[in-house]
């Protein structure tokens, strides 16, 4: 049986000092930052009033009101909460589409491989990310003030604060496209519009399918809630239903909009499936 | 220097020519149906949601004016001719801006919090049990579904108008969101170094925290700062519904027609975004190196 030599580790301390003792920076580093985060949310908690005894009487609270809430019951106004779900429905896929619509042309100005000016570039995005930045509730509450109370306003907002992230998003998916592809174009004497029509966008348009199939996804979510400060579907009959503190129908409403955003999540994954198969899908 | 190209004879080329002529026009046709389709779905959804283009193409000049308007002072001129003016409330709304970043930040830590807590067991190779893992994952499902404002609405009634119903509503939404990403990066994990702790003896516990945490750790710090970036967008509405913040007091001036308290409070939150975007994703790339920051 051969024997291991014996390690020396004098020698080895010697030779490697910076795996032996690390410097004093650097083993500190994640112990203050993660002590510097805790800091943090304890100046947080005391400063936006975290109380336990207001946590506890919350949570009491909060534990009646699901008790009140089995079992779910719509009461007599099962027709008037399925109309106003498919108004969350037809506002989230109208929406996506006039948003998709509008923004494919913006994008190819914001990306490179189409504009390579930064000068003209950089403006464009500034504007896009400018509207992402206001959230979609804001511009329902701007859109209100303009067509009125209703759905349509709903349509609107989800329209323009989606146009700002598909303008980011559709530029992008551009910007990663082959370019070997219009170079051939180009090379057998295409304008620059064929090279956008027969070069880029056979490649990109299966990209751009996925996402937008992915934000009706994702709107059917914010189409919800829009409601809330009137812009039309289930929200609207929600919020209502929550302030006159109808817990059985509060109820109902939500198992309502998680059926139904399973349901659009199970539909457009089918979808995406068949557009560009199985690697987008995930 | 001419090359020959050799070409099919007549009628072995007509059929090919056929059929290709053929495989496009069913795909043609799938398209074509695919649209009419689609199109059919718009026209309902048009109905549904009581679209009307004639009170659209009526009002929309208003909504052009509204920016009009939100950059006019009261005294009838252009907001920065009198900056003084047209941030009159700056202090308060700088107050209130920190109380929103203050709910975000709590409530995104509060939710990756709880979410490390439950990501182990929602991802398929460490979950020690399948209906751990089915009642985990439907419970994450839940808490990411249901819109963080929805929460917001019945934590409003639950524990009292304030900030607090905010950042709970906050944490839950991000405990779901969190959760699924956080066991997505564990699925990713691998696994050989769970086996090596595992062959000491060593405990479930042991295994997550010796062998899988230190895989994870950066992924986890990376979704948790993108969704701190999506979670000031959400503090910045919770106002709205009385769970504080700086959207109380947007919601105020839309609803008053305070048109330019609104340009300066659109204005001041369009700019913290964009500093926290900015901030983030330096962050990130100080901590993970360029390629993280996608």
């Amino acid at each position: 049986m051969s024997r291991h030599p014996e390690i020396d580790t004098t020698q080895l301390r010697a030779r490697y000092p910076d795996v032996f003792s690390r410097p004093a920076s650097a083993r500190l580093a994640t112990p203050a930052m993660i002590a510097a985060a805790l800091a943090i949310l304890v100046f947080g908690l005391v400063d936006l009033d975290f109380s336990l005894s207001r946590l506890l009487a919350g949570v009491s609270q909060l534990g009646w009101i699901t008790m009140m809430m089995i079992p779910p019951d719509p009461g007599s106004s099962l027709p008037l909460y399925l109309k106003a779900l498919g108004e969350t429905l037809s506002i989230a896929l109208l929406g996506t589409t006039l948003a998709a619509l509008f923004a494919l042309p913006v994008s190819l100005l914001a990306a490179r491989n189409i504009v390579p000016s930064g000068l003209f570039r950089f403006p464009v995005r500034r504007f896009l990310d400018s509207i992402r930045g206001v959230d979609t509730l804001i511009w329902a509450l701007v859109w209100i003030n303009v067509v009125g109370l209703g759905p349509f306003a709903g349509v609107l907002a989800i329209a323009v604060s989606d146009f700002g992230a598909f303008g980011k998003l559709f530029s992008e998916a551009i910007e990663t496209a082959d370019q070997k592809e219009v170079e051939g174009i180009r090379a057998s004497g295409g304008s620059a519009l064929h090279e956008i029509r027969f070069g880029l966008m056979p490649q990109v348009l299966p990209v751009i399918a996925g996402q937008v199939l992915y934000y009706i996804e994702s709107n059917t979510r914010s189409a919800t809630i829009i409601g809330i400060v009137g812009a039309g579907g289930i929200g609207l009959q929600l919020a209502e239903q929550i302030r006159v503190l109808e817990w059985q129908k509060v109820s109902f409403l939500i198992l309502m909009i998680l059926i139904a955003v399973a349901a659009i999540d199970f539909i457009s994954g089918k979808l995406r499936f068949a557009i560009i198969g199985r690697r987008a899908v995930a | 220097m001419t090359i020959a190209v050799s070409i099919l004879p007549e009628q072995q080329l007509a059929a090919l020519n056929a059929a290709y002529r053929k495989a496009v026009a069913r795909k043609r046709l799938r398209l074509l149906l695919g649209a009419v389709l689609f199109i059919a779905a718009l026209l309902v959804a048009a109905i549904g949601a009581e679209v009307n283009l004639r009170t659209f193409f009526a009002h929309f000049g208003n909504f052009v004016s509204y920016f009009d308007r939100i950059f006019t002072l009261d005294n009838g001129q252009r907001v920065w001719t009198d900056i003084g003016e047209w941030f009159w409330g700056w202090h308060k709304w700088l107050k209130l801006l920190g109380e929103t970043l203050l709910i975000s930040y709590v409530g995104t830590l509060i939710g990756a919090i709880f979410a490390v807590a439950l990501n182990f067991f929602a991802a398929e190779n460490t979950a020690p049990a399948r209906w751990l893992l089915f009642v985990v994952r439907r419970l994450l499902e839940f808490a990411r579904t249901v819109p963080s404002i929805v929460f917001a609405l019945i934590f409003v009634i639950a524990f009292g108008l304030g900030p607090m119903a905010g950042v709970l509503a906050i944490a839950i939404h991000s405990t779901g969101a969190l959760g699924k990403q956080f066991s997505e990066i564990v699925e990713n994990a691998d696994m050989r170094p769970v086996e090596g702790v595992r062959s000491t003896g060593a405990s479930w516990l042991s295994c997550m925290r010796f062998a899988v945490l230190p895989q994870v750790i950066a992924g986890y710090v990376s979704y948790a700062l993108l969704r701190f970036e999506i979670n000031v967008r959400e503090a910045s509405v919770m106002g709205f519904v009385g769970a504080g913040g700086i959207g109380m007091e947007l919601i105020v001036a839309i609803r008053k027609f305070y048109y330019s308290d609104v340009s300066a409070i659109l204005l001041t939150i369009i700019v913290t975004v964009f500093l926290i975007d900015i901030g983030t994703g330096w962050l990130r790339s100080r901590l993970f190196g360029k390629e993280a920051r996608t």
